[in-house]
């Protein structure tokens, strides 16, 4: 097929789970292949998105400048945005960190945490390690997103699902039991 | 026609006639009946309360709670509609967003009626944006762990605690957004005579009041509500008469 | 003060260890000990027989009520929406200079507490403040200057210098900086008054007989709600109790509503004569009179007009020599909670718990307070049943609609020249009262208070009475140059501060509302969250369990329908992916301020956004 459609994944802040989860539908990954072709994603280690994008697959909550950035990216470039995992759709466990202000969170990790060892006594701010947003937003707190897929993971039959319905143009509706929090 | 029917009073819900008791609430009778109506803070056992507003039906056209509302004779009320789904889809994705319900690591969930709920009503995200607040975690007890995070405010450890256990473990204190629960003690549950065996232990429909050390025991897909939706035990009943 | 634990003891025995007497215990506790501290809580709950956790519960409900150390003058700002129209803030700031504390706080001498207050019920003579249990008025910068002077030397509320207000504002027992401003007099309430005429015809007719009389006069409460008061009274007649109570809903607590409070200063007999009839009508014997903190000022003196009833015999046993009636009254003041204006709020608060509404059904007429049958009116609904009884309800019915019989009178406050109290007869147009009351160039009046609507000049032809315009009393003008949005969300700020917090919808969907409208104010919204903030109102107005909830959207469903184009102005034009309400510079203007440096992507420069 000339004209596969492209889809595009990132992992903001996120533990690579979910895409684990993805890579999880097992002999059904070749089906996808078949399907469509992958542009940017750690999968493939490519960095930028570098033509017109289907589907973006947005792994992780928005907690860094890096973060706002890369969804930026993925706003501009992709037709449909899909929140993939809990930490995209709420947060997840990275904004655990929310309800405490930013500069109480980064003096435990880099100065007064039990296991701290920091000579220097400065919290760190090389240009090379992105900003901190003052909390971690849900990605469609940041930039318009088209589906969500909760979970923490979420099933890897719940991210195929999802993917044929989209790619064939079908009502995305899931079956009880792949709606999951957790 | 027996003695005992006679003594009914008959209604409708979504145009299907159901019998009840005089002094039985919507809720109460629809159960009976076999028809579910979505709902948190009303618990089997305990008095009706009418705070979570999830069981909000239409009584002839007007919005009601169904777990406070008596019956009446002739009444129609409307429960399975599409508007009504998605007012209380609106709430449930209000105590969401209210909380900070982190269900990836919560010892309830699989077997939380909240949670649940979102479920069974559909819910892939919450329309209201999150509020993140700052909540505490009373852990003082020797047994049992309050987790304000995930509370709903529901009142069913203040009434379970009354009613049930003859004891006043739990009430209500500050009001509005900073309404929460308070226990009977200045330093935390610890203090009071909430014991692990008490049934207000085991009301609470979410991960706010949870016991120590039993957390996680069932395995995924085998918890409550993993396969079948919340109210499904209500509609087999019915299932099974029809 | 580490004499809580005594002063709680003693203030206990006081109220002879009842725990229905919770609210006057706590406040005065609050009163002598300065809090209700911890120890206060354990005190009270052993004196009280009944649990701590209970005792926190009321003790923390109430605005009143501090767990910490208060200063000697708790300075209490009215922040109402008419008040910060009239220089609120320039007052607010003031005190901070003069005092050096922000709201919220305490001077370290531990002479002086700062804190907002909702409206108090002086929008007529804005912007007003309460120190302790003192009204001042027309507060300007300088008058803070020299009240905090002379509180910091004198060091007793008695050295401020108040000038008195008209009647009796300036009786021995209530000395108030407060005016009247009653500007018309009407028929029914603030016609001259004899003690005990309406008593004594209600006396020569059976009880049944009063009660057609009032239905006969089709009065409806003037309280807000409208229900026929007839009918409430036959409910409660008919409802089985071993005692029946009427109570009188004081609490005025609607912003821009301060009629009752004039009613209180000037006809108080009156009132407590149309309670007498109502306890008369349907067989109760005991009366209360819930009076809101606020205006506390007025609770000797309206002690003292008890007492002088008391003493004619128009209270007490056997009242204007009927043999076996008895009836009496107390005043159960209230510690600032607006959502004890709610019947059923007011009946909890009155039984000494923290003012969470009742379940209803069983309405007050079967199950009130003590849940026994309690007909519950507003003050000015006492006043007319007494003059219904006196007159006639034909008289009565006279004046007025056919659906809205009689008199209504309006607290009118805002842009204009005479704010202040008006009897007149229902059906008045917006359009005449604006006339009336000297307002010119109005863009928009609020009906009804926060609760109400608010309407532009294309509704202004429309009449005042329960079939079109229903309000409680409460009539705010606004005028050129002011924003229907900005008011709107000042009333949302209202709504989330007196939320009782019981139900879903009102305790979240408040603060849900308040936000997203914030997003129009400051340019943050896109066009969706029109739909956001029609859909979710419906929500909290349908689902919410009283009528807190059911009315609180109103300041935006009510500005969505008359004032959409300013809405629609306010929405944001984007030129990014961004959602307009996520400011990227902003969310790293915090890490660059922690880090020294700019955002790599977003440029900060001290939390400003490259472009
Ligand atoms: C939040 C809320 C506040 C209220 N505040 C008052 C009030 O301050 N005064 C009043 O008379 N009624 C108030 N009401 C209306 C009362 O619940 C009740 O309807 C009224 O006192 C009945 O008296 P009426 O029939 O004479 O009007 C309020 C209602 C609500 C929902
Ligand atoms: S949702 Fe769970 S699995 Fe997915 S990235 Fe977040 S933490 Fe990992
Ligand atoms: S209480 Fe329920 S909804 Fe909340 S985190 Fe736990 S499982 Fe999830
Ligand atoms: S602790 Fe649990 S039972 Fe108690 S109010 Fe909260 S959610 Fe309900
Ligand atoms: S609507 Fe609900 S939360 Fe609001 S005041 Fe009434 S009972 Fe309380
Ligand atoms: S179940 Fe009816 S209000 Fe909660």
């Amino acid at each position: 097929m000339a004209n596969k459609p492209k889809v595009a994944t990132c992992s903001l802040a996120g533990c690579f789970g979910c895409h684990m989860s993805l890579l999880d539908i097992d002999d059904r990954i070749l089906k996808l292949v078949e399907l469509v072709e992958f542009d940017r994603s750690p999968i493939n280690d490519i960095k930028r998105i570098e033509g017109r994008c289907a589907i973006g697959i947005i792994e992780g909550g928005c907690c860094t400048e890096d973060n706002v950035h890369v969804l930026e990216h993925f706003r501009e470039h992709c037709d449909v945005l899909v929140s993939t995992g809990d930490c995209a759709t709420m947060g997840g466990i990275p904004a655990l960190r929310n309800t405490i202000p930013l500069r109480e969170c980064l003096e435990e990790a880099y100065l007064k945490g039990p296991s701290v060892y920091n000579p220097s006594g400065r919290l760190p701010g090389d240009p090379e390690i992105p900003l901190m947003l003052d909390k971690v937003y849900p990605c469609h707190e940041v930039v318009k997103i088209d589906y969500h897929l909760p979970g923490c993971p979420p099933s890897a039959d719940a991210i195929w699902e999802t993917l044929v319905a989209l790619l064939s143009g079908k009502p995305l509706s899931l079956p009880y039991g792949l709606i999951k929090y957790d | 026609m027996s003695a005992q029917d006679a003594a009914k009073l008959s209604f409708t819900i979504d145009g299907k006639e159901v019998k009840a008791e005089p002094g039985q609430t919507i809720l109460q009778a629809a159960a009976l009946a076999g028809i579910y109506i979505p709902h948190l803070c009303a618990m089997k056992g305990l008095s009706p309360w009418g705070s979570c507003r999830v069981c909000t039906v239409l009584v002839n056209g007007k919005p009601q709670a169904a777990c406070t509302m008596p019956v009446a004779e002739g009444m129609i009320v409307e429960n399975d509609t599409a508007e009504l789904k998605d007012l209380r889809s609106s709430i449930v994705e209000m105590l969401f967003v209210e909380g900070n319900h982190f269900c990836m690591f919560c010892e309830k969930s699989g077997n939380c009626e909240l949670q649940a709920m979102g479920y069974r009503l559909g819910m892939l995200q919450p329309r209201h944006d999150y509020m993140f607040p700052t909540r505490q975690v009373d852990a003082s007890h020797p047994d049992v762990m309050l987790d304000h995070n995930r509370c709903i405010l529901c009142a069913r450890c203040i009434r379970a605690s009354k009613e049930l256990d003859g004891k006043n473990v739990f009430q209500f204190i500050h009001r509005g957004a900073h309404k929460r629960i308070g226990v009977d003690a200045a330093g935390g549950a610890g203090g009071t005579n909430l014991a692990v065996t008490d049934k207000a232990a085991e009301a609470c429909p979410v991960g706010c009041i949870v016991k120590k050390r039993v957390g996680f025991a069932v395995p995924i897909g085998q918890r409550l509500y993993d396969t079948k939706p919340i109210g499904s035990h209500i509609e087999a009943g019915r299932a099974a008469k029809e | 003060m580490t004499d809580n634990a005594s002063v709680s003891r003693q203030v206990c025995g006081n109220f002879g260890n009842d725990k229905g007497r919770l609210m006057d215990i706590l406040i005065g506790v609050q009163a002598q000990a300065g809090c209700i501290a911890p120890e206060a809580l354990d005190e009270i709950a052993k004196s009280l027989s009944m649990n701590r956790v209970e005792v926190e519960s009321a003790a923390t409900f109430y605005a009143f009520f501090s767990d910490k150390m208060r200063g000697r003058f708790v300075i209490r700002l009215c922040n109402d929406v008419i008040d910060q129209l009239q220089g609120a803030d320039r007052v607010a700031a003031a005190f901070r200079a003069e005092l050096g504390i922000e709201f919220g706080q305490t001077t370290a001498d531990g002479l002086f507490s700062l804190a907002y207050t909702p409206c108090i019920g002086m929008s007529d003579q804005a912007p007003a403040v309460l120190i302790n249990d003192r009204v001042v008025t027309k507060v300007s910068t300088d008058m803070v200057r020299e009240i905090v002077q002379t509180l910091r030397t004198g060091k007793s509320l008695e050295h401020l210098k108040l000038t008195l207000g008209d009647g009796n504002n300036s009786h021995p027992l209530v000395r108030a900086m407060v005016n009247n401003n009653l500007r018309e007099r009407g028929a029914v309430v603030f016609a001259p008054y004899t003690p005990g005429v309406a008593l004594q015809r209600a006396l020569s007719e059976q009880p049944v007989e009063i009660i057609k009389i009032i239905k006969a006069s089709r009065l409806r409460g003037r309280g807000g709600a409208g229900f026929p008061t007839g009918m409430k009274w036959e409910f409660t007649r008919a409802a089985p109790g071993e005692r029946k109570f009427v109570v009188c809903n004081a609490d005025e607590g609607e912003p821009g509503t301060f009629k009752d409070r004039v009613i209180l200063t000037e006809a108080p007999g009156l009132v407590f004569e149309g309670m007498t009839i109502a306890g008369y009508a349907v067989g109760a014997s005991e009366g209360i009179v819930y009076l809101r903190g606020e205006y506390a000022y007025l609770l000797a003196y309206l002690e003292d007009v008890l007492a002088k009833r008391r003493a004619a015999g128009l209270l007490g046993r056997d009242i204007l020599g009927k043999a076996g009636f008895k009836f009496d009254i107390r005043i159960q003041l209230g510690a600032g909670a607006y959502v004890c204006g709610e019947e059923t709020a007011l009946l909890s608060s009155c039984e000494g718990k923290a003012g969470n509404p009742k379940t209803r059904p069983p309405f007050p007429a079967q199950k009130g307070y003590l849940d026994m049958p309690t007909v519950i009116n507003n003050v000015e609904t006492h006043c007319a049943a007494a003059r219904i009884v006196e007159n006639g309800p034909s008289w009565f019915a006279s004046m007025g609609t056919k659906a809205s019989s009689g008199t209504k009178v309006f607290s009118v406050s805002g842009d204009c020249a005479q704010p202040g109290v008006y009897e007149i007869p229902f059906g008045i147009t917006v359009q005449e009262l604006l006339a009336r009351v000297g307002a010119t160039d109005t863009i928009a009046v609020q009906v009804g208070g926060a609760s109400g609507r608010m309407i532009g000049p294309s509704e202004f032809g429309r009449q005042f009475c329960f079939d079109q315009l229903a309000t409680g009393g409460s009539v705010m003008v606004f005028g050129k140059g002011r924003d229907p949005l900005a008011i709107a969300h000042g009333f949302m700020d209202f709504f989330v501060e007196e939320s009782c917090g019981y139900c879903t919808p009102c305790r979240v969907g408040t603060r849900l509302l308040r936000e997203r409208l914030g997003r129009f104010l400051e340019g943050r919204a896109e066009a969706a969250d029109l739909d956001y903030l029609e859909k979710t109102s419906k929500v909290v107005k349908n689902a919410s369990r009283c009528g807190l909830g059911q009315t609180a959207p109103n300041p935006i469903l009510s500005t969505l329908q008359s004032f959409r184009s300013e809405y629609e102005r306010c929405i944001k034009k984007n030129g990014t992916v961004f959602l307009p309400s996520f400011d990227p510079g902003k969310a790293v203007a915090v890490a660059a301020g922690i880090a020294g440096r700019a955002s790599e992507h977003f440029g900060t420069k001290k939390g400003g956004v490259k472009a």
